[in-house]
């Protein structure tokens, strides 16, 4: 019903951006702009956006490269790690960490050359994906992770992008190289600061080497009135282990596209996610695992609790393609609605090619145990600390998937200042 | 009733048994007895035709015919029962009917006639009162949702049933508390006739305080080291394996 | 249960499609393609009033601007809508008085598939009541008058146009608007019979309604239209079979499916489907596109029971919209797909009235190089408190060549609600197998054994009669085929 709304809607978008200048492909960058000429923004009819509206999106008059100098650094998480900040899709080499430690090699793409750049593009698609496209045409910076061979990163990589400004349109995009045998812990943040009408487009093209061990914690907070769409693509080599934790706390609308191609046998993928919403916001995880080859497992766990008038919109899909025997896949979804205004809608998927597999998933909606906040009450908890207290159980097996201390401790005090919530 | 000369079985590129003889008559209870991953259960399952296990060598003769050579369901049909360690629920599909289909494919294969419904039944009523298994569990899906103790009597049930002439028990006793291995112990006896033998592979010696051995082997790394009469395996109950390995690995 | 799941091993033997013959009548055909005119033709033929005609011409204009759908997980050539006969009726010069005076050819046909109402008669009693359509046309009805004593209206559509329009008028088209989808609306403007059916207050129908519907004419579409109304406290059990002959071209069926329950009633609805699912190759077959729906006012309940193992192409959704307060859906069906086949298959729960209650139990059995899909909604609108929903959809695969999937839609918009989706896909249980070899079963018993078993909670819904011929049915459709 937008459709007509929206015609011209992504020439009108587009129109005071200013093309991408790093030094990867120019043919990706050609083909993105023939993408854009030939699609306008996603509609509810595509099955892939059936839920998310992005017509807010599309009317923000974008604008990049607002800097803001006078920008503070937040309290950081741990002051061990290695911090590299982006705003606006630019990095902020005054606020990142200024000396490496010996052979490490992390960068912002700005400063790569073609041949570190060789990589970009190769796992994205940009056929008909409007915002990928947008991304590969106006990618303004990004950081480039390299662990080489071998290497174990000891420290945690901490990559903050902040949105500030408003009308902003950010496109940073980054490039994950995990080789054989590497092992490394990035924490991907977002958030935002003096920030309205602002969208944040990041795609991470992620590639994890054989029997590496790649944990990636994405911690969302940008404030509410901004938006975000953010792609990771992720390659896993044979015998590795990739684990991400998506954590979504606050956003207006916020996109999430999470892709893994299991390419090599004995692979590990762990997938967990936990949503808060409140008031209108709306938030949606899309994820991909798709198994290519045998004797693989996937574990994949998405909780939300959803207050207000908010929305969470969860979908995701388990490909196992044909000869890929012997894989173990789950896939597990729940949602708790905490209002009556608040919905859900869930899609979790199986895609199966392959007859020698176990694949299972479960989705579930509901509410609070009445009798169990009723036990508690007569305990001498209110009902608001009751709720609390529940809540936090149900999202706290998500969260328990963080294993960094740090990061755990970081969530949950985002959760206290934004949910009222204790741990 | 079987003869098995110089049995080499392998899985997953694994040897397991490694040169077994053992030969059973009619009539006759052998106890094979062993240390854990000595390859029992791999007899088991090689006798009963699994196709994960690979024989390299050797040859089983089963009253008259190689056993080999067969099927894993003509094997059954020839008389070869197998009382399985772990035993397959099967939901949706009631013992009953299990059961009949079994025991006619058994018949046709035999050249026999079809079993009538009353019959049938009446044979159940009548096996089922050997193992004390409630008529009830006759009714219900295979296995499913029975308890352990339920599952092993199913199994006597399923044999008395089947009237097989070699039944190999695979650690039938394992997870059963005293009434029901007397249970399990009593069905066995009842059913023993000078026409058939049983193979009772255990890990314990309880067990044969109720159902009496004629013979006792005892299987290490793939092969029978150690073979007497019943009083074996009071032996083995006293002094465990551990005699028995020193005296192999000494050779 | 009266049956035993071996029962079934007899038929073993005939495993090609069991009901491919033609049967030679004479027919009444219309000249290929679709037009104003030939909706006119259908009209004029069936003697159709005024509102009726009108009704089809406008969806024809509704249907000539939409666009087939493409989001099913199908792939098939699309038909050719100027290349299908829609109207073909067995000739026949008066109606039929009795059974009687069925064409001798007719009742053979019924017979081979194993419906025939003498036997019927002679056998059960009273306990089917069959109506017989072939080709889009309803050739015979039984226990017409039997029914008629307790007000129970039972007939062929055709029919009920002409002696209940009252009824007809006030409820075709209510819970399947014309404009609900491409094939919908094409049934709406084509039509040409089928059953419909009216339980009047408070009456338990005390048999088994039946329809059996069979294409038989080569080239010809069958588009036929069923109507099932309880009143208020009435209950139906409904059955309907379905079965066509071999034929290389594919032959296009595309139903509408209403039922009404109105307060306190209750609607049984089994469909025991196997149109011809194509050569082992995957040519000819039915593509079998089926808009099938109720709703259920007050304290009402539908339970839709299917086992679909036949038709080249299955998309097919069977759907509740629990309207009345406390109203309850049921949606139970196993999918067989074997060969060539392709089913996107199972169903729409809508939740608008408060303490609805919906079960959904889905089977799934890929086997051969074929796809099975799951797709079903569960949605739950605002108003909607405590509502419930139960959904369970097991894949099971037989071959490493075919393909099994689910893809459930929830959506929920009240927190009162409490929604369970679960589903499982696995292969075949090789120690299961492997038990039963030990206990002398073949494989091939085993197999049928363990497949029926699988199936069971679905089976168990359905009228012994038809839960006989459905064993039968799935073991007949997985011969030879485990890889």
């Amino acid at each position: 019903m937008n459709d007509t709304i929206q015609q011209n809607k992504l020439a009108l978008f587009t129109e005071h951006l200013t093309l991408s200048n790093l030094a990867f492909s120019s043919d990706l960058k050609e083909e993105a702009l023939t993408v854009l000429a030939t699609n306008d923004f996603p509609t509810t009819r595509q099955e892939d956006w059936k839920y998310t509206r992005v017509g807010r999106i599309a009317s923000i008059k974008a604008i990049q490269n607002q800097q803001n100098s006078s920008i503070s650094l937040p309290e950081m998480i741990d002051d061990s790690m290695l911090l590299f900040v982006f705003e606006n899709g630019r990095f902020r080499a005054d606020l990142s960490l200024s000396t490496l430690p010996a052979g490490i090699k992390i960068k912002a793409l700005s400063s790569c050359n073609s041949d570190e750049l060789s990589l970009v593009g190769s796992l994205v698609k940009q056929e008909n994906q409007v915002f990928t496209a947008l991304n590969t045409a106006f990618a303004t910076d990004g950081i480039l992770i390299h662990i080489e061979r071998n290497q174990k990163i000891s420290s945690s990589i901490h990559v903050l992008n902040i949105l500030s400004g408003e009308n902003t349109a950010s496109f940073t995009r980054n490039l994950i190289v995990c080789e054989d045998f590497g092992q490394a812990h990035i924490v991907q943040e977002y958030r935002s600061q003096e920030a309205n009408s602002s969208v944040t487009n990041v795609i991470t093209e992620i590639f994890v080497g054989a029997n590496a061990n790649l944990t990636v914690d994405k911690i969302q907070h940008e404030e509410q009135g901004n938006f975000a769409v953010l792609t990771e693509q992720v390659d896993q080599k044979k015998d590795s282990t990739f684990t991400i934790n998506t954590i979504t706390l606050d956003g207006t609308l916020v996109r999430n596209n999470l892709n893994i191609e299991v390419n090599g046998s004995n692979c590990e993928s762990n997938l967990n996610g936990a949503y808060l919403l409140k008031d209108n916001q709306h938030i949606d995880n899309h994820t991909i695992v798709d198994h290519k080859v045998a004797h693989c497992l996937s574990n994949e766990l998405y909780k939300g609790v959803i207050y207000d008038k908010a929305t969470a919109v969860f979908n995701g899909k388990v490909f196992v393609r044909k000869d890929a025997q012997k894989i173990n896949a789950f896939q597990s979804n729940g949602n708790v609605l905490m209002s009556d205004d608040a919905s859900v809608n869930s899609k979790p998927e199986l895609e199966i090619y392959a007859d020698d597999v176990k694949c299972s998933h479960g989705s579930t909606t509901g509410q609070l145990d009445d009798e169990a906040i009723f036990y508690l009450r007569a305990r001498g908890l209110s009902e608001k600390a009751a709720r609390n207290l529940m809540v936090s159980a149900f999202i706290g097996d998500v969260l328990e998937k963080i294993e960094n201390p740090s990061v755990l401790k970081m969530v949950q005090s985002i959760i206290q200042k934004k949910h009222g919530w204790e741990f | 009733m079987i003869s098995i000369k110089n049995l080499h079985a392998s899985i997953d590129g694994k040897e397991i048994l490694k040169g077994l003889n053992l030969e059973v008559k009619a009539g006759e209870i052998h106890a094979i007895m062993g240390p854990n991953g000595a390859g029992k259960s791999t007899l088991a399952s090689v006798l009963a035709g699994r196709e994960e296990y690979e024989v390299t060598e050797g040859s089983v003769d089963f009253d008259g015919q190689d056993l080999l050579e067969l099927s894993t369901e003509d094997r059954a049909r020839e008389g070869l029962f197998l009382a399985f360690q772990y035993p397959v629920e099967i939901p949706g599909v009631s013992n009953v009917n299990f059961l009949r289909t079994a025991l006619n494919e058994i018949r046709e294969y035999r050249g026999q006639e079809q079993i009538s419904a009353k019959d049938f039944m009446a044979l159940v009523r009548e096996k089922s009162a050997i193992v004390e298994l409630d008529a009830k569990l006759a009714s219900r899906s295979v296995n499913e949702g029975f308890s352990g103790g339920e599952k092993k009597r199913n199994e006597i049930f399923q044999m008395a049933m089947l009237a097989p002439k070699l039944a190999i028990l695979d650690e039938t006793d394992s997870g059963l508390d005293i009434d029901a291995l007397r249970i399990v112990a009593n069905g066995v006896n009842t059913l023993k006739s000078p026409n058939n033998a049983t193979i009772v592979i255990t890990h314990y010696q309880r067990l044969l305080d109720y159902i009496v051995p004629d013979f006792v082997h005892v299987l290490y790394n793939g092969k029978i080291v150690k073979s007497g009469p019943k009083e074996l395996a009071l032996e083995l109950e006293e002094k465990g394996y551990d005699w028995i390995k020193a005296e192999v690995d000494a050779q | 249960m009266g049956y035993t799941e071996n029962e079934l091993a007899k038929d073993l033997e005939n495993q090609e499609y069991k009901f491919g013959f033609v049967t030679n009548i004479e027919s009444d055909k219309a000249p290929k393609g679709l037009n104003e005119d030939i909706i006119r033709f259908i009209s004029a033929k069936k003697n159709e009033p005024e509102w009726l005609l009108e009704h089809r011409l406008k969806a024809f204009e509704i249907w000539k601007t939409m666009t087939e759908p493409e989001w099913a997980h199908v792939h098939y050539n699309k038909p050719d809508f100027q290349d299908i006969t829609y109207y073909s009726a067995p000739k026949q010069t008066k109606k039929y008085e009795s059974w009687d005076d069925v064409d001798p050819e007719m009742k053979a046909t019924m017979a081979k598939l194993g419906i025939s109402m003498e036997e019927q008669q002679r056998l059960t009693g009273t306990n089917v009541a069959v109506d017989f359509v072939m080709d889009s046309v309803s050739v015979a009805t039984s226990f017409k008058a039997k029914l008629g004593e307790l007000g129970i209206i039972f007939c062929s559509f055709s029919d009920a146009v002409q002696d209940h329009p009252d009824l007809v008028k006030k409820y075709m088209g209510t819970v399947v608007p014309t404009s609900d989808n491409f094939y919908a609306a094409l049934n709406s403007a084509v039509f040409t019979d089928g059953s419909f059916c009216y339980i009047p207050k408070g009456v338990r129908c005390p048999m088994e309604l039946s329809t059996y519907f069979r294409i038989n004419e080569g080239g010809t579409g069958q588009f036929e239209r069923t109507l099932v109304i309880a009143d208020e406290g009435a209950y139906v059990s409904y059955l309907e079979g379905c079965t066509a002959p071999q034929r290389d071209e594919n032959q296009l069926h595309a139903a509408v499916v209403e039922l009404i329950a109105l307060d306190n009633a209750e609607i049984k609805y089994s469909t025991v489907q196997n149109w011809y699912p194509g050569d082992k190759d995957g040519k000819g077959g039915v593509f079998n596109f089926v808009t099938k729906r109720g709703i259920c006012e007050r304290n009402a309940k539908i339970s839709w029971t299917q086992v679909e193992t036949g038709s080249a192409v299955t998309w097919k959704y069977p759907s509740c919209i629990l309207k009345g307060d406390n109203s309850i859906g049921e949606f139970y069906s196993v999918a067989v797909t074997n060969n060539y086949q392709q089913a996107d298959t199972g169903t729409k729960m809508v939740h608008l009235g408060k303490n609805t209650k919906s079960t959904i139990i889905s089977k799934g059995i890929s086997a051969g190089k074929s796809q099975n899909s799951y797709r079903g909604l569960v949605q739950i609108h605002k108003n909607a408190h405590n509502a419930r929903n139960f959904s369970q959809c097991d894949s099971l695969l037989m071959t490493d060549e075919c393909g099994a999937h689910t893809f459930p839609y929830i959506e929920c918009k009240n927190s009162s609600a409490k929604i369970e989706h679960e589903a499982t896909t696995s292969k075949i249980g090789e120690d299961q197998i492997f038990y039963c070899l030990q206990r002398g079963i073949s494989e091939e018993k085993a197999i049928s054994l363990i497949v029926n078993g699988y199936c069971k909670e679905v089976l168990n819904q359905l009228p012994m009669e038809f839960a006989v011929e459905a064993q039968k049915l799935l073991a007949i459709s997985l011969e030879g085929s485990v890889g």
